[in-house]
């Protein structure tokens, strides 16, 4: 029975064959077509699209972090990276359609998280998230100091332009929201298939063994800065997605030490090298805390002082957290796991 | 044994560390085609030195090969990464097996035929021949290698390094902190790559009796010197080999050479 666990252990940790694209895909077909169904904008304005956003970033965190054991607190910078490059390229090269100007975000922050993946070479462990560090505080010093990438814009807060899929305008909350599923379930499954091939394997055994990696040919300085770039493209596709489908505003503010400490929270929680884990955790810490001020206001009435009520907000959820990782070190994707052979079983 | 032509040859390689240790002096060694050589040496010796200069690993641990010539097929492998010496037929298994433990066995042995860029059709038939010679591992295929008992991802870790295909396989310490009989099993399938594809292998050592039984050569490392080398047979006669490393026949005046051996290797 145990090894039958283990087997199931395993198939769950690591490479999917093509079936096991199917339960992500009836997933996509709900939130797809049964609930943009839902008359409600408060549902995809304030939860969904900031939970793709989330769970998108996550992702690239995981890919980073989770798979191929680099560790990084610069997740808010890249995800600002994305959200200014995605801005100045629609803003500058007129006529550039959204989902390019989405590709350059993308493919600028690649290009960031390569040179700032360099240290990774030599530094390992709480020296690279050290070093990471330096990313966010040098890329929120560079936006906030130089005006050419908020267009000389003296407010601090610049808006998107408005967004317009081929003809069509992306200017209610479920077109918005709509957006943001294409995108990332195309990145969901463009990472699914990367993880699951040979590149998945060089990921895990660079982070298993960097030695044992290396004396198989693994060509490891190439993997590393490779899976930096990856990450760094959907961390900054994902701040493009935050800025112009979520805030509707684009400043430095938001992408500070906090967001990339949120994006770390959400794959620990969720699971590390686990893909649905980066969705999971999003949803356990975009949208508890969303339920927990609902409850809030509830038990304890209006006119309560609201930096209280925060307050006590995030110390019930931290406590929640530690609760939830002293029982489930692996995170929620492998509860998942493990109701899902329990199902299996009986 | 004709003289078989050299597939690798080491000579006065000085490996150092850092820029004072020298674990490594002057150390000349062949293999060649179709042999087992071993590499005996108590704890400390330089044998783990040695091999990763063979490997080109020591940067990867801040030290470097300050002096001699390596080549491998007839051909130096200075400054060749490691990669490409996998590709070209030189493979490793690293001391303390480094298997990837949240991999399955059989995912570990698939990372082996990474740097070959190996088709599917060939990496399967190079599973089937793994598990043809470790039977053990096929019923543990499924298994997280990091929840296998260690022999198991010894035989894992050698697998691995055979879907590379070497040509020149090297291990150090094989039977580390395993049982005898899965030492015997793990040698005995080496012999048989060795008897029946004329794989050529170097193996690094401290269970000398097992490591000579399999070899045809032994050479004897001391301090990070060669200070021995012959015929497998011969040097398990020699009486100070079978004091210093065999622990057998102990002649009374060895009590203090034995003794100064434990002092090494504590
Ligand atoms: N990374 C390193 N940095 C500095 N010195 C090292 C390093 N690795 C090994 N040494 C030194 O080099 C010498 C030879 O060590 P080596 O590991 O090559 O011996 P060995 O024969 O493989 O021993 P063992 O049987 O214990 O594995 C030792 O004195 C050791 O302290
Ligand atoms: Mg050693």
């Amino acid at each position: 029975m145990s090894s039958a666990i283990l087997e199931r252990q395993a198939n769950s940790q690591g490479l999917p064959g093509l079936k096991s694209f199917r339960g992500p895909f009836l997933v996509l077909l709900v939130f797809a077509v049964v609930i943009p169904q839902v008359h409600s904008d408060y549902l995809f304005d304030a939860i969904l699209t900031p939970f793709l956003a989330i769970s998108l970033a996550a992702l690239g965190l995981n890919l980073l972090t989770g798979y191929a054991g680099q560790v990084s607190l610069g997740s808010a910078a890249f995800m600002a990276v994305g959200a200014f490059a995605g801005y100045n390229f629609l803003l500058r090269i007129p006529g550039l359609p959204l989902l390019a100007g989405l590709a350059f975000a993308g493919l600028t922050a690649a290009v960031i998280g390569i040179v700032f993946g360099l240290p990774s070479l030599r530094l390992r462990g709480f020296y690279l998230a050290v070093s990471t560090l330096a990313t966010q505080f040098f890329v929120q010093w560079a936006l906030t100091n130089i005006s050419w990438f908020s267009n000389d814009d003296t407010s601090g807060v610049i808006s998107p332009p408005p967004l317009h899929l081929g003809g069509f305008a992306l200017d209610s909350p479920v077109r918005r929201y709509l957006l943001c599923l294409g995108v990332v379930a195309v990145l969901t499954f463009l990472a699914m298939r990367l993880v699951s091939g040979q590149t998945g394997r060089a990921l895990i055994a660079v982070r298993d063994s960097e030695l044992g990696a290396r004396v198989l040919g693994v060509k490891v300085l190439r993997t590393k800065l490779f899976i930096f770039a990856v990450s760094s493209f959907y961390i900054g596709v994902a701040g493009a997605l935050w800025s112009f489908a979520y805030l509707r505003t684009i400043e430095p503010d938001g992408f500070d030490l906090d967001r990339s400490f949120q994006i770390l929270f959400v794959i620990i929680i969720g699971g590390l090298a686990s893909i649905r884990g980066a969705f999971l955790g999003a949803a356990f810490i975009v949208v508890l805390p969303l339920l927990l001020s609902r409850a809030g206001a509830i038990l304890l009435g209006p006119g309560f002082d609201s930096g209280l009520v925060d307050l006590v907000q995030k110390i019930f959820l931290g406590a929640l957290i530690i609760l939830f990782l002293r029982l489930e070190p692996a995170g929620l994707s492998a509860l998942v796991g493990r109701l899902r052979i329990r199902r299996n079983a009986t | 044994m004709t003289v078989a032509p050299a597939l690798l040859t080491l000579e006065d390689v000085d490996v150092v560390y850092g820029a004072a240790i020298t674990a490594v002096r002057g150390v000349r060694l062949h293999v060649g085609q179709g042999e087992i050589v071993t590499l005996l040496g108590a704890n400390g010796a330089g044998k783990t030195s040695t091999l990763r200069a063979v490997s080109n690993l020591l940067h990867a641990k801040l030290g470097r090969m300050s002096r001699g010539r390596i080549t491998f097929d007839g051909r130096s492998t200075a400054g060749l990464p490691t990669s490409r010496l996998v590709s070209s037929g030189l493979v490793q298994v690293l001391e303390g097996r480094h298997c990837f433990r949240a991999l399955t066995i059989e995912e570990n042995l698939i990372t082996g035929a990474i740097g070959r860029r190996a088709s599917k059709a060939e990496t399967a038939t190079d599973l089937e021949l793994v598990y043809a010679l470790f039977p053990r591992l096929r019923t543990k295929r499924a298994v997280l290698a990091g929840l296998t008992s260690g022999g198991e991802q010894q035989m894992a870790a050698i697998g691995r390094a055979l879907m590379a295909r070497p040509r020149l396989l090297i291990l150090d310490e094989p039977s580390m902190g395993l049982a005898p009989i899965v030492v015997a099993e793990i040698f005995l399938a080496l012999t048989a790559l060795n008897r029946d594809q004329g794989l050529s292998i170097l193996l690094a050592e401290q269970n000398a009796t097992v490591a000579l039984k399999a070899a045809h050569r032994g050479v004897v490392l001391e301090n990070g010197r060669v200070t021995l080398t012959g015929i497998a047979s011969e040097l398990s006669a020699r009486d100070d080999i079978r004091a210093a490393y065999l622990g057998l026949n102990k002649p009374p005046s060895s009590e203090s050479s034995r003794s100064k051996s434990i002092e090494v290797v504590a």
